[in-house]
């Protein structure tokens, strides 16, 4: 036979070689795909409630690990990346010079730098220069894996360990801390039981927090189940772990730490949440505090004026939980954690980053509008509120300028007392909106409500410095309390 | 034989046994029923589908109803040309997510709503320019697209005798 009448059916052997080829990647492909979707996971090591190393846990979820290792990259907005009530960067005190008179007598101008992701949380705290001044052991709450210390410390009781923790100066905790093994920064097991993997809440402070909100009757359009245990018969205390929704936990578990709290030395961590969530309900938590010593509850006292000042976190968890978000039902994970595909496995991101940075996973999945509309409306908001953060600010600047030249003259501490009280709470809705970290996003109108409030008491506040001895003019502008509405 | 033709032949006989141990293991003969489970073989419709389920469309119409035409032969050409482009797109894993209907089949589900509801809005639908009837009523076929079934609202719970 000859070569040529050979060619046609080689061609075909080849073609056909290739095609067997094709089908056969195609059939393996299948396969996999179905595999992974039907084994999520393969546990290949043992994690138990004092693995606090993320790495170990990496080994069975390699893909949420390979994640959480991201947020040691840098990542920044416009307004955050650097943000943070006590993490300011040089330029952002510059360009808001009236940040640093408001925390005139904290401590927080010692240092402060750029923040980072979760990853470094614990390298940070432990490098900041602020430990040159005695700090307590309550820190650790949030920026460790901490509960096997906590069990240590109250003999397997974590709440009796929580309990003392403050009581330790923060040096002490630290070396407890990396003597026992667990010096790692929050982990997996903080946020999910090591058996089914299910989010959970572990911090004492959250659930000693979410337990009074629930006892108390403040609305919670955010956290259905509280609203479900208070129509039943409270035999038991609200417990988040099984009386929560699956989306109430998505953001239960940020709320461990990403809010509002007391942290010093004094009495233990506390979240002020007896009262409710809204502004105004954590200020009156605060005002019915005393501390242990007898003394009124106050985070400082400010140094030109001598007022009693409560300075605020980062309320991130209270102020959602007053926005349309929340009432929407969507929680912290769905745009800071929002859901990824992995081959045919579904993982939620955790690279935990602003959503600005991921709009098509974060926002695109319920707003169908193109990327540049997305970040434009969030501009806009954002602009909004940090130009009314101003507004706010100038009439606190002014009203210290007031406070100072009325003591000048020779006020007495008793005759500006309407002047300081009014400081303390223009200053505490101020720095509320300052210090939470999404320049108003999370609520936009609820926190122009809170500053609206601010420039108002601040003006207030001015009023009474000036008139101090002017019994006609007090008269006329005698402050009153803050215009809020009961929700 | 001669050697060459043979191998062609052996090889056509290994492309049909493997092409068709393929078929069967990756359900190929469901893509020919109507059946929604077909539309979640390959995993990446599971959030849809589970949407769909609880969706107010979910006792009337399945994924065929809406998303392919009820006419022949253009219910056969959608068919093939989605199934080509679904195909293509997991194997390589190459597509832009969230996923979002493309236009020919957004054409077509606006054609699956007339269908069934053409004589309540035929005046509207007629006029040029008409939005598509799942502009506005974006949640018939798959819910509220929060959390696969919409937000749960303190006030919408159950009163506790």
């Amino acid at each position: 036979m000859s070569p040529q009448r050979n060619w046609p059916y080689l061609a075909l052997a080849g073609a056909l070689a290739v095609a067997v080829a094709a089908v056969a990647y195609l059939l393996v492909d299948v396969a996999s795909h179905r595999a992974e979707e039907r084994t999520p996971f393969v546990r290949v090591v043992e994690v138990t409630e004092d693995t606090t190393d993320p790495a170990e846990w990496g080994k069975n979820w390699p893909k949420q690990y390979d994640l959480y290792k991201l947020t040691a990259e840098k990542t920044s907005t416009r307004y955050g990346g650097h943000g943070g009530s006590e993490a300011m960067p040089a330029e952002k005190i510059e360009r808001d010079p009236w940040l640093k008179r408001m925390f005139l007598g904290y401590a927080f101008s010692i240092d402060y730098r750029d923040r980072r992701g979760h990853a470094y949380m614990l390298a940070d705290q432990e490098a900041t220069e602020r430990l040159s001044k005695p700090q307590t052991g309550s820190c650790l709450h949030c920026h460790a894996s901490v509960m096997p210390l906590y069990r240590q410390l109250g003999d397997g009781d974590v709440n009796a360990g929580f309990e003392k923790s403050y009581t330790l100066p923060y040096a002490e905790a630290s070396k407890l801390l990396h003597e026992s093994g667990h010096a790692h920064p929050v982990s997996c097991v903080d946020c999910h039981d090591p058996e089914t993997m299910n989010l959970r809440v572990t911090r004492p402070g959250f659930v000693q927090g979410i337990q009074a909100l629930a006892e108390s009757d403040a609305p919670v359009v955010a956290a259905p189940s509280i609203a479900r245990w208070r129509a039943g018969d409270r035999a038991q205390p609200y417990d988040p772990n099984t009386d929560a929704t699956r989306t109430e936990m998505r953001s239960y578990v940020c709320g461990q730490c990403h809010v509002e709290y007391y942290c010093s030395t004094k009495q233990k961590l506390t979240f002020p949440w007896s009262e409710g969530l809204a502004v105004e309900d954590l200020e009156r938590h605060w005002d019915q505090t005393t501390f242990p010593d007898g003394e009124r509850f106050y985070d400082y006292l400010h140094k030109e004026t001598g007022a009693p000042i409560l300075k605020a976190q980062h309320p991130e968890f209270e102020l959602w939980s007053q926005g349309v978000h929340a009432r929407s039902g969507v929680s912290c994970a769905d745009c800071h954690m929002p859901y990824a595909r992995d081959g045919a496995s579904k993982i939620s991101d955790h690279w935990v980053r602003s959503p600005l940075l991921n709009v098509n996973r974060a926002c695109h999945t319920c707003h169908q509008f193109d990327e540049a509309e997305i970040l434009a409306r969030v501009a806009r908001i954002q602009d909004t509120n940090h130009e009314l953060m101003q507004q706010a600010a100038d009439a606190l600047m002014d009203q210290l300028d007031a406070v100072v030249a009325a003591k000048a003259a020779g006020a007495s501490a008793e005759q500006l007392a309407p002047a300081l009280e009014l400081q303390r709470q223009a200053q505490w809705r101020l720095d509320f909106i300052a210090a939470e970290n999404s320049m108003g996003f999370h609520a936009p109108q609820e926190a122009a409500r809170i500053l609206g409030e601010a420039a108002n008491l601040a003006r207030q506040g001015q009023v009474a410095a000036l008139t101090w001895d002017n019994p006609l003019a007090a008269q006329v502008a005698a402050p009153a309390k803050a215009a809020t509405p009961t929700p | 034989m001669r050697p060459a033709p043979a191998l062609a032949a052996a090889l056509l006989g290994a492309l049909i046994g493997l092409g068709g141990v393929t078929f069967g293991y990756a359900k190929g003969l469901s893509y020919m029923s109507t059946d929604p489970r077909a539309c979640v073989n390959c995993h990446i419709m599971r959030p849809q589908y589970e949407a769909w389920q609880r969706s107010g469309h979910h006792a009337v119409a399945g994924c065929a109803d809406c998303h392919l035409p009820s006419t022949f032969p253009e219910k056969y050409i959608a068919k093939a040309r989605n199934g080509w482009l679904h195909s293509r797109a997991f194997t390589t894993q190459d597509f832009p997510e969230p996923i979002r209907i493309t236009p020919p089949n957004a054409a077509i589900l606006q054609d699956s709503c007339l269908d069934c509801h053409d004589a309540l809005v035929h005046d509207l639908s007629g006029t040029q320019g008409a939005p598509t009837c799942v502009h506005c009523h974006a949640d018939v076929g798959h819910g509220e697209p929060l959390g696969l079934g919409g937000p749960i609202h303190a006030d919408s719970l159950p009163e506790t005798p």
